[in-house]
């Protein structure tokens, strides 16, 4: 059993040397045909642009993408620098009209943007060509050695149960040399698929087929994480059945989430692409879909005939009803840790680190500053495009439009929730972005906290204090807290992931709905002593 | 301002301190010669086992205690001058108080068994204890195999523990079921089962006759009484129970049994010094509870009711319905009210056993024969809910009702398979009754 869990880690690993190996490979160039049909199809005015392209593009040398991309980013600053110079030359002539003219031939996006648009065509070699067999050496073997690594867990684990033996132990899962390496590898890959995606792009060509078969469109570095995400999600779901096999609330959980994200995070919104309407992801509630007010969305939509207002409409219930209704009935749990595509992600991929949140009453502060702020901040930006979009103003109370959405897209949307919420798993654990930075979770957690009727019930007196629950939190809520003083717990922050209540060594917790009487319920003395004294403590 | 000092850190001395700081201004130092701040001594087997750190079985931070203006002293108390009120500590320095908490806990058995002071000889109590396991057993290369002697919840943790690291281990039980004493027999033989399907090398009616040295003066291996088979290890746990750790107190005037001696006010025979948790000794039992009651719950009430004493509202030491857990290696255990094991159990009582086929849940009912009235219940592999069985034990249901109302006192979590109505059926079958099990939830059959 040990071997083949050894022979799985090795497929593993070279199939995600493999993968990562890919990003190395083929060759990127242009013939002055393609060049001259890109520069028309995107309407670039300026005239420099297509010498350029040609120059940097269209040659004999075997380009890798980062020599291309390089090249490519050059030729749109060289056009972009032509007309800077034209326009710093006309401005101290004083020739304002002539000035004037000069911008609408400049290009603007984001250079590797820009870059990946054209190595997405400029790109051939082995693994454009044999996209089927790269995608059984990279995705298919990579998922074949996580099973053979995963799966001899059901024998070696032993009787089901909780099976946490040696996790402060190995160097995977308490923040030793292996959890460092998956870090970096995390953050490269997230810093690599927001910021650099021209450089990702051989990925793409694994899964064009894939994505031409869905949604009739060549795949972006977007449905690449999107396919990924799912793979990830699905075998992890495996070692999630496997480790919490004696537990159904985990069983169903992990079903739920596995569930919404492949069919509702990925397949619908590919399916509505292919049928030309605007891919939504219908479970994907605003404020954590940020971008859902933005002008371009609401412009794609209403241009969208009867889906598009449908969608609107949808979103916004989704946000305003929906969701604090279920909150009310179910706790947040029904989103976080049943819905959610960012908590599919932690509570798979993510469960071998979930002991490792900060438990301390000043990363408690700290969180409850963040997370609302950001959640105040999605509010504002919201606010801000909406009556910018209807007053066609530039600004709202000298908060400029686009500024705010840049920044907040930037440091919020990619930094927080992707490079730190997802890259930091292996050393502050599964879930930094829902604990200190999702705007929903913060406005699902208000909710939790004063109107609903979920709570984790405290069995009595039964707590030895021991720390499991605290430890294993993923949250970051010490738990312990409250059920050593007999005390259920109510807190904001709780995804209801059910995990402290199976790692309870005495039965003490249990996730329920019920009455808000007595769902907040502090004690002086827990149940089993002297009725007297908990009489005289308790009502006092 | 008047000085409380608490000699022992563990569940009874803390909660002593935290309930006199909620009442009062005293000034309260805590004395322990263990470690610096308070720690869950159940969780110690999760440290060796990797599940959790030492520091994540600290309950309270460590800021606490200086914001609750709780001092920490760390000596050990050698003497008790009770005449000047005067604690002399080992390491020299003395220390001065009002009132004196005796809360020093337990400490391992040993009962002369020849080599039972050898190096890889040890008990599993302290933080100290865990150190030595640490470096007794790192692994299973530096320990071939380890023989546990002592069949209670200490011995099956230990054996947990070893296990975890894949360490071979002889389980050396006295009786002829695994805890009998206190578990009725269907209990125990299936956990006794349970025990030897994690591969523990159970010996049941075995005894321990001597452990052997090797030429370093460390333990090499055992030999049992019965058949004078010797089994080759290199740790040797004794786990067969504990007793009050008081040593340091025999030549103090502060009177002694087995246990620190107090009355129902946890008054010792000297004013102002007072016994709770492990380490005491009621002169006269509370019921059906021993005089020495050594579990974290009744230290815990201990220490809830004594601060009310100190703070100048006397109030006797009078716990409620009896409760208790543990955990058998996968096997969750609760046991609310009374169910006495074969030996020692009244006359009256009855006993009603139902056991799951999987052979990993049963639960045990016992009631009075005469009255029907139901007195207690084991149940493993369920959890049950505290406050359903307090409640009706006060209102001294029958068994029938509780039957009726089992589904109400579940708290497995959600989507958990239930098994009521199996049991209640067994019970029809078996007493002839006609009960149907009720859907209605515990706050409704309360309201």
């Amino acid at each position: 059993m040990k071997a083949i869990k050894y022979i799985g880690l090795v497929i593993f690993i070279i199939a995600i040397t493999i993968f990562t190996g890919t990003l190395f490979t083929g060759s990127f160039g242009l013939t002055k045909a393609e060049v001259n049909e890109y520069v028309e199809t995107q309407g670039y005015k300026s005239e420099v642009i297509k010498q350029e392209l040609e120059k940097a593009t269209v040659t004999d040398e075997e380009l890798s993408i980062f020599e291309f991309s390089s090249r490519v980013r050059d030729a749109y600053q060289a056009s972009n620098n032509h007309y800077d110079d034209l326009i710093a030359k006309y401005d101290a002539d004083k020739n304002w009209d002539k000035k004037g003219e000069q911008f609408q031939y400049k290009i603007y996006g984001k250079p590797h943007t820009l870059s990946y648009n054209l190595a997405k065509k400029a790109g051939s070699g082995f693994v454009k060509e044999n996209a089927g067999l790269m995608w059984w050496l990279t995705f298919g073997l990579g998922s074949i050695g996580a099973l053979l690594f995963i799966l001899p867990n059901l024998i070696l684990l032993g009787a089901p149960g909780i099976k946490n033996d040696g996790i402060f132990h190995k160097a995977a899962t308490n923040r030793g040399w292996i959890a460092w390496l998956v870090l970096i590898y995390l953050v490269t890959f997230y810093l690599a698929l927001y910021f650099r995606a021209d450089y990702v792009v051989n990925w793409t060509f694994i899964l064009d087929p894939i994505s031409e078969f869905l949604n009739g469109g060549e795949a972006s570095q977007w449905f690449v994480y999107g396919f990924l995400y799912c793979t990830i999600m699905s075998v992890m779901a495996v070692r999630m059945y496997i480790k919490y096999r004696h537990n159904k609330y985990q069983i169903m959980r992990t079903t739920s989430v596995l569930f919404f994200q492949i069919v509702f995070a990925f397949l619908i919104p590919e399916i509505m692409t292919s049928l030309n309407m605007p891919g939504y992801d219908f479970k994907n509630a605003f404020p954590l879909d940020y971008d859902f007010f933005f002008e371009w969305n609401i412009k794609s939509l209403t241009k969208s005939g009867g889906i598009g207002v449908f969608i609107l409409v949808w979103g916004t219930i989704l946000t305003l009803v929906i969701v604090p209704l279920m909150v009310y009935f179910f706790g947040k749990r029904w989103y976080c840790s049943w819905v959610c595509g960012c908590g599919g992600l932690a509570e798979t991929l993510g469960d071998p680190y979930r002991h490792l949140s900060d438990k301390s009453l000043k990363s408690w502060k700290l969180e409850r500053w963040v997370i609302h702020s950001v959640l105040v901040i999605s509010v504002l930006m919201t606010v801000v495009t909406l009556y910018c979009y209807f007053s066609g103003a530039e600004s709202l109370l000298g908060i400029n439009s686009q500024w705010i959405k840049d920044t907040y897209s930037f440091l919020i949307g990619a930094w927080f929730a992707g490079v730190i919420g997802t890259g930091f798993y292996p050393i502050f654990g599964n879930r930094v972005w829902c604990r200190f930075g999702c705007p929903l979770a913060a406005y699902l957690g208000l909710v939790q906290r004063f109107k609903s009727r979920f709570r984790i019930t405290t069995n009595g007196g039964q707590c030895i204090s021991c720390g499991n629950c605290s430890t294993y939190c993923e949250m970051g809520i010490d738990v312990r807290a409250y059920a050593q003083k007999g005390e259920n717990i109510v807190r904001s922050s709780c995804v209801g992931c059910g995990v402290c209540s199976a790692v309870c060594p005495r039965g003490v917790l249990k996730l329920e709905n019920g009455s808000m009487d007595g769902r907040i319920n502090p004690t002086e003395v827990l149940l089993g002593n002297d009725i007297n004294l908990m009489d005289l403590l308790n009502q006092k | 301002m008047e000085h409380i000092v608490i000699i022992g850190n563990g569940i009874s001395g803390v909660t002593v301190a935290r309930h006199i700081r909620k009442n009062s201004d005293k000034k309260i130092t805590i004395v322990s010669s263990e470690t610096d701040h308070f720690f869950s001594r159940t969780a110690l087997m999760y440290i060796y086992m990797g599940h959790m750190k030492y520091e994540h079985t600290k309950p309270y931070e460590d800021y606490f205690w200086e914001k609750n203006r709780i001092e920490l002293k760390k000596g050990f108390v050698k003497t008790i001058e009770t005449q000047s009120k005067t604690l002399h500590f080992a390491e020299g320095g003395t220390l001065q108080y009002d009132k004196l908490v005796i809360a020093t806990g337990s400490k391992p058995n040993k009962f002369g068994w020849p080599g039972q002071d050898l190096d890889g000889v040890q008990g599993l109590y302290s933080k100290q204890d865990l150190d030595t396991l640490e470096r007794n057993a790192p692994d299973n290369k530096a320990c071939n195999r380890a023989v546990i002697v002592g069949g209670g919840l200490i011995g099956i943790e230990f054996a947990e523990m070893l296990v975890s690291r894949k360490i071979p281990v002889t389980f050396l039980v006295r009786e002829d079921s695994f805890w009998n004493g206190v578990l009725p027999k269907g209990e125990s033989e299936m956990i006794s089962r349970h025990i030897k399907s994690h591969h523990i090398d159970l010996r049941l009616s075995t005894n321990l006759k001597e452990i052997k040295a090797d030429k370093n003066g460390r333990a090499k291996s055992i030999i049992i009484t019965e058949t004078g088979e010797e089994i080759d290890c290199n740790v040797v746990g004794l786990t067969a129970g504990v007793s009050p750790n008081i040593n340091f107190i025999k030549d103090s005037n502060i009177e002694t049994d087995r246990g620190v001696l107090v009355n129902r006010n946890l008054e010792t025979n000297i004013p102002n010094v007072y016994a709770i948790g492990d380490c005491a000794q009621q002169r006269e039992a509370i019921g059906n509870r021993r005089p020495i009651e050594a579990v974290w719950y009744t230290g815990r009430m201990m220490g809830e009711a004594l601060a009310q004493t100190i703070c100048g509202n006397t109030m006797e030491y009078n716990p409620g319905h009896w409760f208790n857990s543990a955990k058998f290696l996968d096997i969750e255990y609760q046991t609310y009210g009374w169910v006495f094991a074969e030996r020692g159990r009244p006359e009256y009582e009855r006993h009603f056993h139902w056991i799951h086929k999987d052979d990993d849940k049963c639960i045990t009912i016992a009631y009075h024969k005469d009255t029907n009235v139901f007195l207690g219940i084991n149940t493993f592999g369920i959890r049950m809910r505290h406050e359903f069985f307090d409640t009706i034990l006060t209102q001294k249901w029958t068994v029938d009702k509780v039957i009726e109302h089992l589904a109400a006192a579940n708290f497995d979590p959600e989507f958990y398979k239930l098994h009521e109505k199996a049991i209640v059926s067994q019970f029809n079958t078996e007493t002839g009754s006609t009960i149907r099990l009720s859907k209605k939830g515990w706050r409704k059959i309360f309201a």
